[in-house]
């Protein structure tokens, strides 16, 4: 594992065929190479992000993180951005499977790309992870934290993330679902809801909690950032794309 | 979590950003995680003006007891202002 890469900002169509930026991560060597999409979460597409693109690129995948705030306000601040998107309602569903649409499409059609898709999310974008999971052909989706899978919204929650396991039936390939313990969205009893339904339905998954952690654990810049279970679950996700988006 | 929940109100006023001061006509409230602040949660106030674009913006977080110290303070003050000195709005 060299780690050679080469990363930066590019254009890739999204939604309804309109053109968004997204930030692209790839190695310089070794090959066929499978794909990762990366889903931001909502404090936007900001350098957190575009770090984990790189570190799946050093890891050997392709990494395509499209910016999904970008039609709110193309060239903002990523901060800006993601206020912007927030005040306007947040990002629809439907736009956000369209994204990740494109950016699937994007690796595929990459020189050296083994036509492997996967996708992963963080908090709003493990929710957001599994939803294009269920919507798209893919060969495997990671669901880090993700509230609103399953289980009620408290009151006054926006109708934009509603819980979606009702789309469970159409989940298309293996997924991994990373918990924290001390988690309240979701809960590990909604995590293991989740599970027991995915199980019902005969879909491949394998679900991890972290005892000792609680939601955004993996977020380095945060007191929620716990070592040992971010460690872990790096080697899991790792391995499991691995296994999932070889030739 | 994301918290995914926002007030969003329309106010009269300026703000001072990084390109000097510019009208406000929106104000967005909302506890969720922050840009800046070392904490996994704060009280969010965007204070805005859309027409200009996303860029039109001052950022506060605060932690959630500093919020609410500082919407006493709000309170405090206005109700300390002598009669007649809040004009017609």
């Amino acid at each position: 594992m060299d780690e050679a890469m080469t990363a930066e900002t590019v254009r890739i169509t999204g939604h309804g065929g309109v053109e968004i930026e997204a930030y692209r991560a790839r190695p310089l060597t070794g090959g066929p190479h499978g794909g990762v999409v990366v889903i931001h979460h909502m404090p936007g597409f900001d350098s957190a992000t575009k770090e984990i693109a790189r570190r799946f690129a050093a890891y050997g995948f392709d990494a395509v993180c499209p910016n999904l705030h970008y039609r709110e306000a193309p060239g903002a601040s990523p901060d800006d951005a993601s206020a912007a998107v927030r005040a306007a309602g947040g990002v629809p569903d439907e736009r956000l499977v369209g994204d990740v649409a494109g950016a699937a499409e994007h690796l595929r059609s990459l020189p050296g790309a083994n036509g492997k898709v996967g996708v992963i999310g963080y908090c709003s974008g493990g929710r957001q992870a599994f939803l294009a999971a269920c919507s798209l052909p893919l060969d495997a989706a990671v669901d880090c934290y993700g509230a609103f899978v399953i289980g009620t919204p408290p009151p006054g929650m926006p109708l934009k993330v509603g819980p979606i396991i009702g789309l469970a039936p159409k989940l298309s390939c293996p997924l991994l679902g990373l918990f924290g313990a001390d988690d309240q969205y979701p809960t590990p009893a909604e995590a293991a809801e989740l599970g027991d339904e995915l199980t019902k339905l005969g879909k491949e998954h394998e679900f991890h909690t972290y005892e000792g952690a609680g939601h955004g654990f993996f977020a380095v810049d945060r007191p929620s950032y716990r070592p040992e279970a971010a460690t872990e679950g790096w080697r899991l996700i790792m391995d499991f794309f691995g296994r999932h988006l070889a030739a | 979590m994301c918290t995914y929940l926002t007030e969003k109100i329309r106010i009269s006023g300026s703000g001072k950003g990084v390109a000097g001061w510019f009208t406000l006509t929106d104000a967005t409230v909302y506890f969720d995680h922050p840009q800046h602040t070392v904490a996994d949660h704060t009280l969010n106030i965007d204070f805005l003006r859309p027409a200009a674009g996303p860029s039109a913006r001052v950022a506060v977080e605060l932690t959630a007891s500093s919020a609410r110290e500082l919407a006493q303070a709000i309170l405090t003050a206005l109700d300390a202002v002598p009669p007649g000195v809040i004009g017609p709005e």
